[in-house]
C-alpha cells in the first residue's frame, strides 16, 4: 500500500516536472510582445528594452527557467507582470473561490448522478429515459451558454438570484449560496449527464455479478444487496468518474467565472492569458496540476479502501 | 473430466454495408444526419446563403429587432446576426475538423502501435496518455494563448493533441482484444508482415468505434472552441458562434434574446453529432443487447396449481414447470414442463448437458431467474405450499433459511469487497436474527466443520486471499449455516481441481447425512451422481426424459438419451468393447 502510494506520488512528480517545463517553454516563447503590451502602443524602443531587462525576459530561456525552478521549489512563484502582486498571493486568494465553486459542483454531481444512476440501474423506466435525454442535452449545451440563459431567466427576469458577483462564505453563507447557485447549476449539467450514465453502467455491472444472486439466495435483504454489496463494488468506477469530472470542472470554471464575474482562478487565468502575464499563467498551471494530482491520489486511496484487491 | 467449455466465437461484425442505411432508418439518426447535412452545406455555401457579408455594418441596426432585412436582428455593431451565423458555421466546422483530424490521427496511430507491440512501448504511451488526460485542456490552451497567437486553428491543433488519448485508449483496447483472435494469428502464421496484419484486420474492426469517437470529439471541439472565442481569445474579426455569444453577452442587458441564436447553433450541431454517434452505437450493439421485456407475463394464465402433495414426506414437488424468457416474438421456453419429486433427506441428481434446462429449473425453484425470466406455468410445492411466482419478499424469507444454494464457480460468488467473516455472519444475523458475536462463534465452528485449517485466518481474509477449493467450502458453510431443509447445489465441484472435487463431494455427503437435508444436485457428471445421489432425473431440451433410482438407472437405463450419456462416461472409464453385432470390421 505504502509502495503503491509512493509510486503514484513519484509518477505525479514526473508529470509535474514535464508539464511545467513544457508550459514554461511555450509560455515564455510567447512572451516577446509582453513589454509592448504592457507599455502600450506609444512606448519607445528604449522603454520596451528597459522593461524587458526589468522583467528578466532579455535573458536566454534556460536561464529564466533555472531561476523560475529555483524560486518555485522554495514556494516563490514570482511577481505578476501586470497585476502588481506576487503570484502566490494572487493564486491563493483566488483558489479558495474556485475551489468552493468546484467542490459544490462535484458534490452536486455526485449526489444527483448517484441517485439517478442507481435508480436507472435498478428500476429502469423514467430514470433511464431521463439519463438518455440528459446524455444528449448535457453534452450539447455549452456550460457558458447555459449560464447566460440562467442569468437571463433567473437573474434578469425572475430576479431570484444575483446576475454576477461572489460573496465569501465567511461573510454571508446565504449570500454565498445565492451567488453560487446559478454558476454551479450551469457547471454541473454536463457532469451529471456523463456521471449518471457511468454510475448506471457500473451499478448494472455490479448487479449482474454471480455473487449478487448468491447473496439473494442466502436471504440477504434487497437493501443490503443493493447498498452494501453492489454499491460498494460499483464505487471505484463512480469515484473515477468524479475525478475526471473534477478536471473538467477546473476548465469549465474558467468560462463560468467570466459569465458570472466571479473573481476566481479561472477568470484570473483568462486575464493573464490576454495580457501575457507569464508568471501568473505558470503559477496557475502549477497549482492546477498539483490540485489534479492531489485529487487523483485521494481517489486512488478511496478506491483502495473500497476494493481490497488494489491494496496489495 | 473437462467441464463443457463454452466456445465463445467472436460475434461477426454486423454487415457493414448496411451500417449507414440502418443508421438512417433509426429516426433520431435520420434527424441528426439531416441537421448535420444542413450545417455542413451552410458552411460550404455560406456566401450564397448569407444575405449580407459578415462584416457589413449598419449603424442604425445596432442591437436591432428582427425584421427589415435582418432576419434575426442586428448585433452590437449593427451586423446581420443571421449572416454571421451562416459564416460562423464555416469557421466553427473548420476548427472542429482540425481538432478531430489531429486527435484521430495521433490517437489511432499511437493506439495501433501500443496495442500491437505492447510491452514497454505501451507502458510509456499509456503514461503520456494518462498525463494528457489529467490536464484541464482549457487552462492549458489559455496558458499557451500568447505563444500560439490569436489563430484559433493552431489552438485547435493543440487541442486535438489533448483529445488524442480518447482515440488512443479506444484503439489500444480494440487491438488488444483483436490481436489474439485466431484469424490474426492465422495471418501471422501465413507470413503476412506486421503492417499488413494491422491494416487488413485491425483497421476493419476499429472503424465503427472510431467513427463514434470522431462524432463525440467533434462535439467537444465545437464546444471548447466556442468557449475560447467567447472568452475573447482568437481572431475577433472572423465571425464565429463563440465570438457572437461574446458580443451578445456584452449586450445582454439590452437584447437578451441575441444570446439564443449562436447558442442554439452550437447545441443543435453538437446534439446532432451525439445522436449520430448513438445511432451507430445502437446499430453495433444490436446483436448483443438483451431483448426488451415486452409482452405481458401477467396475461399468461397459470393453470390451477392442484392440491398439495398428500405424502408429508415429500419436501419438494415440482409439477409441469415451464420457465420462459422474453424475446422478440414472445417467450422462449427453456424449461418445458418439468416434474420432480424430492423426499426429505433425499439427494436427487439433476443431470443433463449444458442448455438442457437443469440450472434454470434450480433457479426457478429458488425464485432467482435472471432478468426477464418467469415461471410461465406449473407449480413448485415446497413443504405443502406452492412457491412458484411467490412475491419476492415472501420468497426471500424462505431463501437461506429453508432453501439454500451452493453455486458452481466459487470465486465469482463471493463479494470481493468484503471479508469472508462478514459474508458468513451477515446471512445468519439477517435470517436467524442472532447477534453478531453469536454469529461469529457459530461461523468459526462452521469453518472448522467444513475443513478450514485456520478458521480465524479465513474469517478475516478477503476472497482473493483464499483458494478456489477453500472458497467453495466457505460457500457450503454459508449455505448450511441456517439449517436449511433443501440445498440446491449447482455443479458444486465442476470448477475445482480433481483432487479437491472429491473432498468437497465428501463434505457435502457428510453434511447431508448429518443434517438430514434434502439436496438437489445439478451436474453433468455421472461420477458425481453415482457417488452421492439416491435418485436421478435426466434432462434434455428442457424436459425430464427419465427419473429413476440411481442403481436402476445405471443398471438399466430406459431412455436412449440416458444410455448415450452413460455410454459417454463409460467410454472414459472402460475400454471400448468390440461388438461383432454391429457388423463393422475390427480394422475400422
Amino acid at each position: 500500500m505504502l509502495r503503491y502510494v509512493s509510486k503514484r506520488i513519484l509518477s505525479s512528480l514526473v508529470l509535474l516536472v514535464l508539464v511545467t517545463t513544457l508550459t514554461f517553454a511555450m509560455v515564455f516563447a510567447g512572451a516577446d510582445n509582453v513589454a509592448q503590451n504592457i507599455l502600450g502602443e506609444n512606448a519607445t524602443d528604449a522603454q520596451i528594452a528597459a522593461l524587458e531587462v526589468k522583467l528578466g525576459i532579455d535573458r536566454p530561456l534556460y536561464e529564466q527557467y533555472g531561476d523560475w525552478v529555483v524560486n518555485a521549489v522554495q514556494g516563490n512563484l514570482g511577481q505578476s507582470w501586470t497585476m502588481g502582486e506576487s503570484v502566490s498571493r494572487i493564486v491563493s486568494g483566488r483558489l479558495t473561490v474556485t475551489l468552493s465553486m468546484v467542490t459544490a459542483a462535484v458534490i452536486t454531481i455526485g449526489i444527483i448522478s448517484s441517485l439517478l444512476g442507481i435508480t436507472a440501474a435498478v428500476k429502469g423506466g423514467w430514470a433511464d429515459r431521463v439519463i438518455q435525454v440528459l446524455s444528449v442535452i448535457g453534452f450539447s449545451l455549452p456550460n457558458f451558454w447555459l449560464g447566460l440563459i440562467l442569468v437571463v431567466v433567473f437573474a434578469l427576469n425572475l430576479r431570484w438570484f444575483p446576475a454576477t458577483g461572489y460573496v465569501d462564505f465567511s461573510t454571508s453563507p446565504v449570500g454565498w449560496v445565492a451567488a453560487l447557485t446559478l454558476p454551479v447549476a450551469a457547471l454541473v449539467l454536463s457532469g451529471i449527464a456523463s456521471a449518471s450514465q457511468q454510475v448506471r453502467g457500473a451499478m448494472i455491472d455490479a448487479l449482474r455479478q454471480d455473487y449478487v444472486r448468491t447473496l439473494r439466495a442466502g436471504g440477504i435483504r434487497p437493501s443490503s444487496v443493493l447498498f452494501r454489496h453492489a454499491l460498494r463494488n460499483a464505487m471505484p468506477a463512480a469515484l473515477t468518474v468524479l475525478s475526471v469530472q473534477f478536471i473538467a470542472l477546473l476548465g469549465g470554471a474558467a468560462i463560468i467565472e467570466r459569465v458570472f464575474a466571479i473573481p476566481g482562478l479561472g477568470s484570473v487565468t483568462v486575464q493573464a492569458a490576454l495580457s501575457g502575464d507569464v508568471p501568473v499563467l505558470m503559477g496557475v498551471v502549477v497549482t492546477m496540476i498539483i490540485l489534479v494530482v492531489f485529487v487523483n491520489i485521494a481517489i486512488d486511496l478511496a478506491n483502495a479502501w473500497v476494493n481490497p484487491k488494489v491494496r496489495l | 473430466m473437462t467441464s463443457a467449455t463454452q466456445q465463445q466465437s467472436p460475434a461477426p461484425l454486423a454487415a457493414r454495408a448496411g451500417l449507414l442505411r440502418s443508421v438512417l432508418i433509426n429516426p433520431l439518426g435520420l434527424v441528426a444526419s439531416i441537421l448535420l447535412s444542413i450545417v455542413v452545406i451552410t458552411a460550404i455555401f455560406a456566401p450564397l446563403i448569407a444575405p449580407f457579408a459578415p462584416d457589413d455594418l449598419q449603424i442604425f441596426k445596432v442591437n436591432a429587432a428582427p425584421g427589415d432585412g435582418y432576419l434575426l436582428g442586428g448585433d452590437g455593431s449593427g451586423r446581420d446576426i443571421f449572416s454571421r451565423l451562416v459564416y460562423g458555421a464555416r469557421n466553427t466546422l473548420i476548427g472542429a475538423l482540425i481538432a478531430v483530424t489531429v486527435a484521430a490521427f495521433v490517437g489511432v496511430t499511437a493506439g495501433l502501435f501500443a496495442g500491437y507491440f505492447g510491452g514497454r512501448r505501451e507502458v510509456v504511451m499509456s503514461w503520456i496518455s494518462d498525463g494528457l488526460m489529467s490536464l484541464p485542456a482549457l487552462i492549458v490552451l489559455l496558458a499557451f494563448y500568447q505563444s500560439l497567437g490569436s489563430s484559433i486553428e493552431i489552438s485547435m491543433l493543440v487541442f486535438g493533441v489533448m483529445l488524442a488519448p480518447g482515440f488512443y485508449r479506444l484503439t489500444r483496447n480494440l487491438v488488444n482484444g483483436v490481436k489474439h483472435e485466431l484469424y490474426v494469428d492465422a495471418a501471422r502464421v501465413s507470413g503476412l508482415s506486421d503492417l499488413r496484419i494491422i491494416v487488413r484486420h485491425i483497421l476493419l474492426v476499429i472503424r465503427a468505434p472510431v467513427t463514434i469517437q470522431v462524432s463525440v470529439v467533434a462535439g467537444i471541439s465545437i464546444v471548447i472552441q466556442s468557449g475560447l472565442q467567447f472568452l475573447g481569445l482568437g481572431d475577433t474579426s472572423i465571425p464565429t458562434w463563440g465570438g457572437m455569444l461574446q458580443d451578445a453577452f456584452a449586450n445582454m442587458f439590452v437584447v437578451p434574446t441575441a444570446i439564443l441564436w449562436p447558442g442554439l447553433a452550437i447545441s443543435v450541431t453538437v446534439a446532432s453529432l451525439v445522436l449520430l454517434a448513438n445511432a451507430i452505437r445502437d446499430r453495433l450493439q444490436q446483436g448483443n443487447r438483451p431483448a426488451a421485456v415486452t409482452g405481458l407475463p401477467e396475461a399468461i394464465a397459470k393453470p390451477a396449481a392442484g392440491a398439495a402433495p398428500v405424502d408429508k414426506d415429500v419436501l419438494l414437488d415440482v409439477r409441469d414447470l415451464v420457465v420462459g424468457y422474453p424475446d422478440k416474438s414472445g417467450w422462449t421456453e427453456v424449461v418445458k414442463g418439468v416434474s420432480l419429486t424430492l423426499r426429505r433427506g433425499e439427494v436427487l441428481g439433476l443431470v443433463g448437458e449444458s442448455g438442457s434446462g437443469k440450472t434454470q429449473t434450480a433457479f426457478a425453484v429458488l425464485g432467482l431467474l435472471s432478468t426477464g425470466g418467469r415461471i410461465l406455468s406449473g407449480s413448485t410445492w415446497f413443504d405443502g405450499r406452492d412457491i412458484a411466482n411467490l412475491p419476492e419478499e415472501d420468497m426471500r424469507k424462505l431463501r437461506g433459511k429453508r432453501i439454500a444454494y451452493v453455486p458452481q464457480e466459487p470465486m465469482s460468488n463471493l463479494d470481493p469487497a468484503f471479508r469472508i467473516g462478514y459474508q458468513l455472519t451477515e446471512p445468519m444475523v439477517t435470517v436467524l436474527g442472532i447477534s453478531k458475536s453469536e454469529a461469529r462463534k457459530r461461523v468459526l465452528k462452521l469453518l472448522e466443520r467444513v475443513g478450514m485449517p485456520d478458521p480465524l485466518r479465513t474469517f478475516s481474509a478477503y476472497p482473493h486471499q483464499i483458494s478456489g477449493g477453500m472458497a467453495q467450502r466457505v460457500l457450503i458453510a454459508r449455505a448450511i449455516s441456517c439449517n436449511p431443509d433443501l440445498l440446491i447445489a449447482d455443479e458444486p465441484t465442476t470448477a475445482l481441481d480433481v483432487t479437491v472435487q472429491a473432498e468437497v463431494l465428501d463434505l457435502l455427503r457428510d453434511l447431508q447425512a448429518e443434517m438430514n437435508m434434502s439436496v438437489i444436485l445439478v451436474t453433468h457428471n455421472f461420477g458425481v451422481v453415482a457417488d452421492i445421489c439416491h435418485r436421478v432425473s435426466v434432462m434434455k431440451d428442457g424436459k425430464v426424459v427419465e427419473t429413476n433410482d440411481v442403481r436402476r438407472l445405471f443398471a438399466a437405463p430406459q431412455h436412449d438419451y440416458t444410455k448415450m450419456l452413460l455410454g459417454a462416461v463409460l467410454d472414459d472409464v472402460t475400454p471400448r468393447v468390440y461388438q461383432p453385432r454391429s457388423g463393422r470390421g475390427v480394422a475400422a
